[in-house]
């Protein structure tokens, strides 16, 4: 019974995790159609961002407390600075491609990217495990967590449920939909498409970066990063289907929940069932368990 | 029409490998050997790419390829090079055959991201598996021919004159498939597979033919990567690998069946020399030229998806 809390709480964590991690993909291919492989750049960029600033923060003396707002302002500004840069400079004018032409070119960007990142900061690890601890730990049933914890499953609540209510409340989200449903009748209609195309980049990229700055201080950041969870998050997007929200948010509860499970039962199955998953959604939902039919185009 | 004059350029390549090659120093025949490893797996996809698919996993049947030649040595103690490259062949092979069923009515980003996460189940498992070395893999014997065990000086040319007799045999091979009905219907799939299918040809069974052609290739090409390299890790299904065979097919084009080998060395001279000039920007210019070449060479190396994109 203990055990199986506890495979509770870690699948809730893990799964909030990769629910951050996932949700710009998704909204990302959601609005664009573009498989987006330097999402894992963003990541790293975020982590990297944060433990550096963080680290430089601390070290000065300032107020540790505060350092969670650094954690995020580090992914803002990293983010401000890089995803508007690629997307006006290159990705605009690769939109009319197919959409595995743009996957490849994403792919190219991430490979650029990844040295991009081993230039600023360099190849040694980065570690800054202060806000991690400075929360003190929480128990259930026995066991201790980092409360830090809590922190990564609020911020996947307010991404989720913030991202929801501004799709479907706000004027703005209103408008999104419409460039989601038709770029072409939007832009006729008066809609800036381009703008929302540069916004929608910006914000899916921001969440990345956000998944990285808040991830930082639990491990030791370090080069490829963002290669293992560009395949983690499209493990969890393609599961609950490219380009839906709540299919995100099932997915990764779905993964997160797998991989708790083997790590307590079958820790030699680890890797393979996440990506057994995965094929197995594939091979018989393949637009993922939240789809619509698809018209089949000519 | 003009005569097809690619077996003569195979001939040529051919003769000039097994004559120039004695020549060559160590690492130079290395380099080659390689090459030609990653050109086999590159020649597969490109089969894949002229019907329009991007496999991002067919890093699957590399290390397929590459565990099955291992495996022959560890638990059999056999390590001839035909041999292991017969087992890499008939492994993927198999492996292919069965998917095949299912990828093959797939296309577009999910042909690739399933062909990816099936790479990553086998990446997963390797991983885990103890009795195959978990993440280290394992050392492959040193590799044979019909038997006899070439010197220390003569081993690297023995490899590669086996490696080059087999790709280009099967280089050749492609090019005569290439030119059956059954071949040229990949650039009718990639530009209409409706039409295809009007036309009373199976789009399916066409994309089931290729993908197990491909699956061979690669294993083959895993085969000797694994005997010339002489050890085997899980990264070999790892999708960077994948990655990096994409990247080797759309630098070569879908020109010529020889345009693989050409473009797995051109990549080999530039990641060692990018790598030894400095190695924390080689993938930096990788990324560069895989850029440039999709966005300025759409034509020439990428013919792929000429048309706007419907929506």
């Amino acid at each position: 019974m203990n055990q199986l809390l506890s495979v509770g709480v870690d699948g809730v964590i893990y799964s909030a995790w990769l629910f951050t991690a996932a949700l710009g993909l998704t909204l990302i291919y959601g609005v664009m159609k573009i498989v987006n492989v330097t999402h894992g750049s963003f990541y790293a960029l975020g982590a990297y961002a944060g433990a550096s600033i963080t680290g430089a923060w601390l070290a000065r003396g300032y107020p540790p407390m505060l350092s969670y707002a650094v954690l995020l302002g580090s992914a803002l500004l990293v983010t401000l600075v890089v995803a508007p840069l690629i997307e006006r400079a290159i990705l605009r004018f690769m939109y009319a491609k197919d959409e595995v032409v743009i996957l490849l070119i994403t792919y190219a960007l991430f490979l650029i990217l990844e040295d991009v990142i081993k230039l600023v900061w360099g190849v040694n690890p980065y570690f800054i495990a202060e806000p991690y601890a400075l929360l003190g730990s929480f128990s259930v049933a026995g066991l201790a967590y980092p409360t830090y914890n809590l922190i990564l499953v609020a911020l996947a609540l307010v991404a989720g449920l913030g991202l929801a209510w501004i799709l479907h409340s706000t004027r703005v989200g209103k408008l999104l939909l419409a460039v989601i449903h038709d770029p072409e009748i939007s832009r006729a209609m008066g809609i800036n498409v381009d703008r929302y195309y540069l916004v929608t980049f910006t914000f899916g990229s921001l969440l990345a970066a956000l998944a990285g700055a808040y991830t930082a201080p639990t491990v030791s950041v370090v080069p490829g990063l963002g290669v293992e969870i560009i395949v983690l998050s499209f493990a969890v997007v393609v599961i609950g289907g490219l380009g839906s929200l709540p299919g995100a948010a099932l997915g990764a509860v779905i993964v997160g929940v797998v991989r708790s499970l083997s790590v307590h039962y079958m820790p030699q199955v680890e890797l393979f069932v996440i990506y057994f998953v995965m094929a197995m959604v594939l091979a018989f939902r393949p637009r993922g368990l939240f789809s619509l039919a698809e018209p089949r185009r000519i | 029409m003009t005569r097809d004059r690619t077996p003569l350029l195979i001939g040529v390549i051919l003769v000039a490998l097994l004559a120039g090659g004695a020549f060559l120093p160590q690492w130079a025949m290395f380099m080659v050997t390689i090459a030609i490893a990653r050109g086999l797996v590159a020649l597969g996809l490109m089969l894949l790419l002229r019907a329009g698919l991007v496999s991002f996993g067919q890093a699957l049947y590399y290390c397929l390829g590459a565990y099955a030649a291992g495996a022959l040595g560890r638990f059999f103690g056999i390590s001839d090079i035909f041999a292991q490259m017969l087992a890499g062949a008939a492994a993927a092979g198999v492996a292919a055959f069965i998917l095949g069923f299912l990828l093959a009515k797939y296309r577009g980003i999910f042909f690739g991201l399933l062909s990816l996460a099936l790479s990553m189940i086998l990446y997963g498992l390797l991983v885990k598996n103890e009795a195959l070395g978990s993440t280290d893999g394992f050392n492959i014997l040193p590799s044979t021919l019909f038997g006899i065990r070439p010197g220390p000086d003569w081993v690297r040319y023995a490899v590669l004159a086996a490696a080059a007799v087999v790709a280009l045999l099967l280089a050749l091979a492609v090019n005569r498939y290439l030119n059956t009905p059954l071949g040229r219907l990949a650039p009718a799939i990639k530009d209409n597979e409706i039409r295809v299918e009007y036309m009373g040809a199976s789009a399916r069974h066409a994309v089931h033919v290729m993908y197990v052609i491909a699956a061979v290739l690669a294993g083959v090409g895993g085969a000797l990567a694994a005997t010339t390299v002489g050890h085997i890790d899980p990264d070999m299904a790892f999708w960077t690998t994948s990655g990096e065979f994409i990247f080797i097919t759309i630098l070569a084009g879908t020109g010529s069946v020889v345009a693989p080998f050409a473009g797995a060395l051109l990549y080999g001279v530039i990641h060692t020399t990018a790598y030894d000039l400095s190695p924390n920007t080689w993938q930096l210019s990788l990324g560069a030229a895989l850029l440039l070449i999709i966005v300025f060479l759409p034509e020439g190396l990428w013919s792929l998806f000429p048309q706007r994109r419907w929506r």
